[in-house]
C-alpha cells in the first residue's frame, strides 16, 4: 500500500534525515516506528501524511505519488491538533465540514461519497464523547481530547490511520487504554496503521512490525517481527519482554 | 450583566441629572424630562436623525475598513515570522502614537469632507485590530495548521475553518477598546466645517442657536451612539466567538 522509492529528504541548510531510503508497507499492516529524537520518525510520518515531500524519489500510496495530504489518510498527532474556538463536538465534524465545503472533488475529499461517512454523533457515542459534545478542548482531559481526535478523524472512513506520538502526553493508565481502543478501532475499521513513538513499550505493544530509525541519515532501518502485537494480553507474555529488550539494546539504553 | 442592574445605574443617573438641575436652575441645565421631550421632537420634526445617521455612517465605515485592511495583515504578521521582523520595528513606533495628532495633517490631505473623518477613524482602530490579531495569529500552533491540512483543508479551507475564527477575538477585543476613543474622535472631527453629524449639531445648538435642551439632546443621541456601538461588538462577540466570552464576563 505505501512505497519509499529511494526517497531523500533533507531539512533546508541542514544534513539530510532520509538518504535513498526504501521501505514498504501492506494494507491492514501494523507498524510502529521508533527511535530517538531528532531520528526522522516524525519526518517519516510528514512525508506519509503528504505535508512534507522528498527531495529525491518518491512516496506513493496505493501506486499514487504522494503530492497533498490524501483524503483516505487520517493523522493523529499528541497535542494541539483540536480547535480550540471548536466544541467537541464541532471539532470531530470538521473534516467534514471541510469536504461539503470543497466538495467530492476528488483532490481535498474522496470522488465519491464514503458509505458510512460523517456519522459523527455514532462516532462520539463510540468514544464515549456524547456527553462531552458541548465542551471546549480546554475543558477536556489529554484522553478525551485524544478520543476527539480519533473520532474526527474516523467519521472520514479512513484506510490508513498515521500517529505522531499520539499518547505520550498521557498518564499510563489512559494511555494504554487508548492504545487498546486504537487497535480495536484498527481490526473493526480494516486499518492499516503507522504510528511513530518514542516509547519502547508502545512500539512493542502496537507494531506487528517495527522500523527502528537509529540516527539521520537513514538509508535503511532495522526491521523487527512482533506479530504477537495482534493478541489482547500481549503485553503480559515473555515474548513481548524479549522484543522490548531486542529495542532496547538496538537502541542502546541498557 | 443583568439588564435589572443596568436599568437601575441608568434610573440613579437620571435622578442626579435632576436633582443638579433643580438646584444649578439655570437654562444651561435643562432636567432630563425637557431633553427627552427635545430628543423626541427633534427626532420627528428636527434633524437629528439625520446627523445620528451621518455621524454612525463615518464611524461604521471606518471600523469595517479598518477590520478588513488590519486582520488580513495581521493574520500575515502573525504567521510569516521574516514579514514580522521586517514590520514590527515600524508597528513599534507608529502603535503608541495617539492618532487623534493626525487630524490637521489628514484634513489638510484629504480635505473637509467624508473621507478625512473616516480615515481618522481607520487610523485609530487599524493598528490596534492589527496589534491583537497578530498576536492571536502568532499564537497559532504550526500542529494545528498540519491536523487541518491534513483533513484535507487547502488555502480557502484554511482560511474559513482556522484563519478567520482566530483572528476574530482580537478584532473583538480591539474594538471594544478602541470604540470609545473612535467616537470621541469623531466627535472633534465633525466640530471642522460639516454641516452633518451629530458633532456639529451638538456645537451649532450649543454656541450658536443657544437651544440648550436641543444641545443636550445632542449629547444623550452621541452617548447612544457610543453605547449602542459598544453593545453591538459586545453582542457580536457573544454570537460568534462563544469560546472567548466566557473571559470577559468581568471585564466591565
Amino acid at each position: 500500500m505505501i512505497t519509499f522509492d529511494a526517497v531523500s529528504y533533507a531539512y533546508p541548510r541542514s544534513a539530510p534525515v532520509f538518504e535513498d531510503f526504501s521501505w514498504q508497507v501492506r494494507r491492514g499492516e501494523r507498524w510502529a516506528v521508533i527511535g530517538p529524537s531528532g531520528c526522522g520518525k516524525s519526518t517519516l510520518l510528514s512525508l506519509l501524511a503528504g505535508l512534507f515531500f522528498p527531495t529525491r524519489g518518491q512516496v506513493c500510496i496505493d501506486g499514487q505519488p504522494l503530492t497533498r495530504p490524501r483524503p483516505r489518510s487520517g493523522l493523529i498527532i499528541q497535542e494541539f491538533g483540536l480547535l480550540p474556538w471548536a466544541t467537541v463536538r464541532q471539532n470531530a465534524a470538521l473534516g467534514q465540514r471541510i469536504r461539503q465545503f470543497y466538495g467530492p472533488d476528488g483532490t481535498h475529499a474522496p470522488a465519491a461519497l464514503l458509505p458510512g461517512e460523517g456519522d459523527v454523533d455514532a462516532w462520539l457515542q463510540r468514544l464515549g464523547l456524547s456527553a462531552l459534545a458541548k465542551r471546549y478542548p480546554a475543558q477536556l482531559s489529554g484522553g478525551q481530547r485524544q478520543r476527539t481526535a480519533l473520532a474526527r478523524t474516523l467519521a472520514l472512513r479512513p484506510d490508513l490511520l498515521l500517529m505522531d506520538e499520539p499518547f505520550s502526553a498521557l498518564d499510563a493508565p489512559t494511555r494504554e487504554s487508548l492504545q487498546a481502543l486504537s487497535l480495536d478501532l484498527c481490526t473493526e475499521q480494516d486499518l492499516t496503521l503507522v504510528v511513530v513513538t518514542h516509547a519502547i513499550e508502545e512500539a512493542a505493544a502496537l507494531g506487528e512490525k517495527i522500523l527502528l530509525l537509529p540516527h539521520p541519515p537513514n538509508h535503511e532501518g532495522v526491521l523487527f517481527d512482533n506479530p504477537g502485537a495482534r493478541q489482547k494480553t500481549y503485553r503480559e507474555t515473555a515474548e513481548y519482554q524479549s522484543v522490548c529488550r531486542q529495542l532496547r539494546q538496538a537502541l542502546g539504553v541498557e | 450583566m443583568r439588564a435589572r442592574s443596568l436599568l437601575s445605574a441608568l434610573a440613579v443617573l437620571l435622578l442626579l441629572w435632576a436633582l443638579a438641575a433643580r438646584l444649578v436652575n439655570l437654562p444651561l441645565l435643562p432636567d432630563p424630562w425637557t431633553v427627552a421631550l427635545t430628543l423626541v421632537s427633534e427626532t420627528f420634526y428636527g434633524g437629528l436623525p439625520l446627523h445620528f445617521l451621518a455621524s454612525l455612517w463615518r464611524v461604521t465605515d471606518g471600523t469595517l475598513l479598518s477590520i478588513l485592511l488590519a486582520a488580513p495583515a495581521g493574520l500575515a504578521l502573525g504567521q510569516y515570522r521574516r514579514v514580522n521582523q521586517f514590520f514590527s520595528p515600524l508597528i513599534y513606533i507608529l502603535y503608541p502614537i495617539p492618532k487623534v495628532v493626525f487630524v490637521p495633517i489628514v484634513f489638510l490631505f484629504l480635505g473637509i469632507g467624508d473621507l478625512a473623518k473616516i480615515v481618522i477613524i481607520f487610523l485609530i482602530l487599524f493598528f490596534q485590530v492589527l496589534v491583537l490579531v497578530r498576536d492571536q495569529a502568532a499564537s497559532l500552533r504550526p500542529e494545528l495548521i498540519q491536523s487541518v491540512r491534513s483533513l484535507g483543508a487547502g488555502r480557502r479551507a484554511l482560511f474559513w475553518f482556522v484563519y478567520i475564527p482566530a483572528s476574530l477575538p482580537g478584532v473583538f477585543t480591539a474594538l471594544r477598546q478602541s470604540i470609545g476613543t473612535a467616537v470621541a474622535v469623531l466627535y472633534i472631527t465633525e466640530l471642522f466645517a460639516t454641516q452633518q453629524g451629530l458633532g456639529y449639531y451638538i456645537y451649532l445648538n450649543g454656541s450658536t442657536l443657544m437651544n440648550y435642551p436641543a444641545m443636550y439632546a445632542g449629547v444623550v443621541a452621541m452617548s447612544l451612539l457610543g453605547l449602542g456601538l459598544y453593545f453591538s461588538v459586545d453582542l457580536l462577540e457573544r454570537w460568534l466567538t462563544p469560546w472567548a466570552a466566557q473571559q470577559h464576563v468581568s471585564d466591565l
